[in-house]
């Protein structure tokens, strides 16, 4: 099928895609966007997670033709330019990223807690942050690259 | 693999007649796992997120008819008040990412005995509401479960919305697992509280072949309250109300708990949800 939808702001329009791969196949593998990652493919691990319709979803989940006429923002699409997006620059500052599989999706559930809540608490940032696996960090310096995100947001 | 998209729900409808093996989907948090490791391919996919009218919910006498894609994010935000049993299971399901994509309307139709939305609907009294194009029908919770991941639908239908009364007192829910966020249930309780028919309603999961009503426990605890002078409860009222809902599960051994362990832990969640919602009710007299 063709699959047309509208991703990081722009229209894409690709070919020859199955519907019952996922999206984020499409978005690695026919769109040349690999920055969401694909690591367990059944939604335990939030690598793939993307905005669809400006809702966190794991991409791993959703079937390319489910895709169809909508919008994705995946972590390619946060940064203005070469300005990284808040939530970027403080996980780069707090050292938050170690071998950087999970990053991208806990940068993209982050944005999303910070869209909703200013300031959370760290139970509301580590319920947000459930669905994100991360096997190096142990958490510590990921909780402290969100709070430093949430503080400049709060301020700024 | 067809790929259908219906924009409508005659259109829906008329294609699953036409197709009575097509799998539909709708968050495809069961669905896409099972296409992404090639444990099922289907022949035919049913895309039912485009159909607006399953994403609502509203009143109807006095009942709630709630559209099978309405996520589990929505019921929490949006009926968390009025149906907090239901709210409390989907609290527990998977994580933020699955809870916005994930709906009731998938947990009926995939009926694992683990789906954590079915307890609440069996302590609650709520019917299911299937469709296709011979008519529609609503089948009474305790009697849409018919076997593992069996349900009493017909291969032409689909879920349309499930019907619930708001909580007419308090309701609780309470699941073991082995972390709080992104578990699968060892087992389950959901209970509620029905003042105004004086009567409790309850639902086990994940600890028979599928979800069910402990009838049994439900009898017992309805000749021990006291609706108009409740009492705190007798610790021996609660443990024996504990004993008939284990008694109820027919639980089995895998890979995430013994039978015994889940007997034992559906007695302790009874007990304890029954004191919870007893509670609240005399507190809030």
């Amino acid at each position: 099928m063709r699959l047309r939808c509208e991703v990081n702001g722009e229209s894409r329009e690709v070919d020859d895609v199955w519907p019952g791969e996922s999206l984020l196949y499409v978005l690695r593998e026919r769109m040349g966007l690999p920055g969401s990652k694909n690591a367990c493919e059944q939604g335990e691990c939030g690598s793939c997670t993307v905005y669809l319709d400006g809702v966190p979803v794991c991409s791993c989940l959703v079937a390319a033709g489910q895709a169809e006429g909508h919008e994705v923002t995946t972590v390619e699409g946060l940064a203005e330019g070469e300005q990284l997006d808040p939530v970027q620059q403080a996980f780069v500052e707090k050292g938050a990223v170690q071998c950087g599989f999970c990053t991208p999706g806990l940068i993209v559930a982050t944005h999303d807690l910070l869209e909703r809540r200013e300031r959370p608490s760290d139970p509301e940032i580590r319920e947000a942050l459930a669905g994100n696996l991360c096997r190096c960090t142990g958490y510590e310096k990921i909780l402290d690259a969100v709070r430093l995100a949430a503080d400049r947001k709060a301020v700024s | 693999m067809e790929f259908h998209k219906p924009r409508t729900w005659p259109e829906a409808l008329a294609i699953k007649a036409e197709h009575p093996d097509a799998t539909p989907i709708a968050g495809g948090t069961d669905v896409m796992v099972e296409l992404n490791f090639d444990v099922h391919r289907p022949d035919v996919l049913i895309d039912l997120t485009e159909i607006a009218e399953l994403r609502e919910w509203f009143t109807v006498d006095g009942r709630y008819r709630v559209g099978s894609g309405v996520p589990y994010a929505r019921i929490i935000d949006e009926l968390g008040a009025t149906l907090p049993g239901l709210a409390m299971a989907s609290r527990t399901v998977g994580s933020p990412q699955i809870r916005n994509r994930g709906t009731v309307g998938g947990n009926l139709g995939a009926a694992s005995p683990a789906g954590d939305a079915h307890p609440p609907l069996l302590a609650a009294g709520a019917e299911i509401e299937v469709a296709s194009v011979r008519g529609t029908r609503l089948i009474p919770a305790d009697e849409f479960y018919t076997g593992v991941k069996r349900n009493a639908m017909e291969p032409d239908e689909l879920i349309a919305a499930f019907h619930i009364s708001p909580a007419d007192g308090p309701q609780q829910f309470a699941k073991i697992g082995t972390r709080n966020a992104m578990v699968i249930a060892v087992c389950s309780f959901g209970l509620a509280l029905h003042p105004s028919t004086r009567t409790v309603g309850t639902g086990v999961g994940s600890a028979a072949p599928t979800p069910r009503r402990a009838a049994d426990a439900e009898a017992f605890i309805a000749g021990e309250l006291d609706w108009d002078s409740p009492l705190p409860l007798r610790d021996s009222v609660k443990r024996r109300f504990g004993e008939l809902v284990a008694q109820s599960a027919s639980p089995i051994d895998d890979v995430r708990g013994t039978a015994g362990y889940r007997q034992h832990a559906l007695s302790v969640m009874a007990r304890r949800t029954l004191g919870w919602a007893w509670d609240e009710y005399r507190r809030n007299r």
